[in-house]
């Protein structure tokens, strides 16, 4: 069978991590610039060889239009010749990556910054208003204020809820999830929740949000920004760090109500993703998932086919996924535990691994990545095979 | 008493009928002409049969939980003293699933398939919130 063009056409060559959460020393435009200079610089390029800027703006950038070209005038870039603002919610990291490797593959350019950042958290308020979390995400649609629901923690938990009624997925389920990423975080030093351990006791005993989420079983929130440097396999040899080749990508887009589906773009993503790698499940060495909720990562898993449907839920409560289990999801506590920066959280752990870089969360074996990124309700889903080795 | 009063519904061209009936203390759903499918909220265009063509038709009011979720954390001042209520989704005897609160129950004792019925809360003057409880034996 030939093999595709795209495959390992591309790879990441640099990663640009601006410090996470509670920060404000910038805003949502000045966390991209210095994501963009860190993974230059991490990448041992400079402005000048950047003929392309993709960017995702999260909450933040919503009175900034063309976000892209923003960006381009912040950094004083000169004859770009790709440039878009992409918006598949949390399913846009990877496809930026996607359209970055494209584009080089058709040669129309050569070395491309792939940008996440969001300033959703205002510095604490002496008194009076408080800027939280909740009210950051809290958005209402349309008249359904008037019934008091508000934000995207009660859009998942009515599908959550379902997929509790019709696979018997139980609280303890969620909850082992997030124990398993609260596991890894403690390995990472950049997670947010690092110090924080947690126990099924704990998991419970903490407040509710919109029931049957717990605390826990919500992302966090946090200021900052994300980048990766994207350039061709071949100039990805010459450079300062180990290459991470694209081996394989895939969207997947459903429709529909997700209350009924219960099921992530990824039935549709995976095949074509694996099918341009050569690879089958079995190859994956490391995985990191969109973990908006706790119930993403057990619907994502389903998907992928690492469980049968609806049967992620006594999957993850075997703690396979967490450190020392025999599958390694989220290594870095994913955004349960580490930080979120949408879908560029998964992209960033699964580079650190493949690098090498994992420190006490390294995996042993690290030559293939699966990651996912997913946007709205299950309503967009995105899908990178990553690999240490050229294709 | 100077309590932030709850945010009312945005009453849009498109969901003007459904209010105003509702004012009557009546529930309908828009109806597609093209392929006859109750829909809720109302929308422009059929997503079954593409057709602009529709109209309102009044429902039982009688339907089942499809979903639920209890709102603990307070997005809004408004329903700080609200907290823990459920918002439910329900499947209208018709077909269409309409989000609303559950009343009249407490929030551990829902379940997904429960039959519950419309009741209607006039929340001002001009304005009627259709909401659902725990259906009732026929009298």
């Amino acid at each position: 069978m030939p093999s595709d063009p795209l495959r390992g056409a591309a790879a990441i060559v640099g990663l640009g991590v601006t410090p996470q959460g509670k920060v404000y020393h910038t805003g949502a435009l000045g966390f991209a610039v210095d994501a963009v200079k860190l993974a230059l610089e991490d990448a041992g390029l400079t402005r000048e060889d950047l003929d392309g800027v993709l960017l995702n703006p999260g909450l933040a950038w919503a009175d900034l239009g063309m976000g892209s070209f923003q960006l381009q005038q912040a950094m004083g870039l000169r004859n770009l010749r790709l440039s878009a603002t992409m918006n598949l919610g949390g399913a846009t990291a990877c496809a930026m990556i996607q359209h970055a490797s494209q584009a080089i593959a058709a040669g129309l350019a050569t070395t491309v910054a792939c940008v996440f950042s969001d300033m959703p958290l205002k510095p604490p308020a002496p008194k009076g208003d408080r800027a939280s979390a909740a009210s950051a995400y809290g958005f209402a649609r349309g008249w359904e204020q008037a019934y008091g629901f508000f934000g995207v923690n009660a859009m998942y938990a009515l599908v959550a809820r379902r997929h509790m009624h019709r696979y018997g997925t139980t609280q303890d389920h969620l909850g082992s999830v997030a124990i398993a990423q609260r596991r890894w975080a403690a390995l990472n030093p950049a997670a947010q929740l690092r110090e924080q351990a947690l126990t099924l006791d704990d998991y419970h005993r903490s407040r509710w949000i919109v029931e049957p989420f717990h605390l826990f079983d919500c992302c966090l929130v946090s200021n900052g920004g994300l980048a990766v440097i994207v350039t061709s396999a071949e100039r990805a040899r010459n450079l300062r760090r180990p290459p991470v080749y694209l081996w394989g990508m895939g969207q997947g887009h459903l429709g529909g109500d997700p209350a009924d589906t219960l099921t992530s773009g990824a039935v549709l993503a995976r095949e074509p993703a694996f099918r341009m790698a050569q690879i089958t499940l079995r190859d994956v060495d490391v995985v990191e998932l969109y973990d908006c909720y706790t119930f993403t990562v057990v619907v994502t898993l389903e998907d992928y086919g690492f469980c049968a449907k609806g049967e992620g839920g006594p999957f993850v409560a075997e703690q396979v996924t967490g450190p020392g289990g025999r599958l390694a999801v989220n290594t870095g506590g994913g955004q349960l535990a580490s930080f979120y920066m949408w879908g560029m959280t998964p992209v960033s752990e699964a580079v650190i691994q493949l690098r090498g870089d994992g420190g006490e969360r390294q995996v042993p074996r690290h030559d293939v990545a699966l990651v996912s990124g997913n946007g709205g309700i299950l309503s967009t889903h995105s899908t990178l095979v990553l690999s240490r080795l050229p294709a | 008493m100077t309590a932030v009063a709850r945010p009312l519904p945005q009453i849009t061209p498109e969901m003007a009928p459904f209010w105003e009936a509702a004012r009557r203390h009546e529930l309908v759903v828009q109806r597609c002409a093209g392929c006859g499918a109750h829909r809720f909220p109302a929308r422009e265009l059929c997503s079954r049969c593409l057709s602009r063509e529709a109209g309102w038709e009044r429902v039982s009011g009688r339907g089942q939980v499809f979903s639920f979720a209890i709102m603990h954390q307070v997005y809004h001042t408004a329903f700080a003293d609200a907290v823990p209520y459920a918002i439910v989704v329900v499947e209208l005897d018709e077909g269409a699933r309409m989000l609303s609160n559950l009343v009249e129950c407490p929030t551990d004792a829902i379940v997904i398939g429960m039959p519950v019925e419309v009741v209607f809360e006039d929340v001002a003057p001009d304005v009627t919130l259709p909401k659902f409880r725990p259906r009732r034996a026929a009298a």
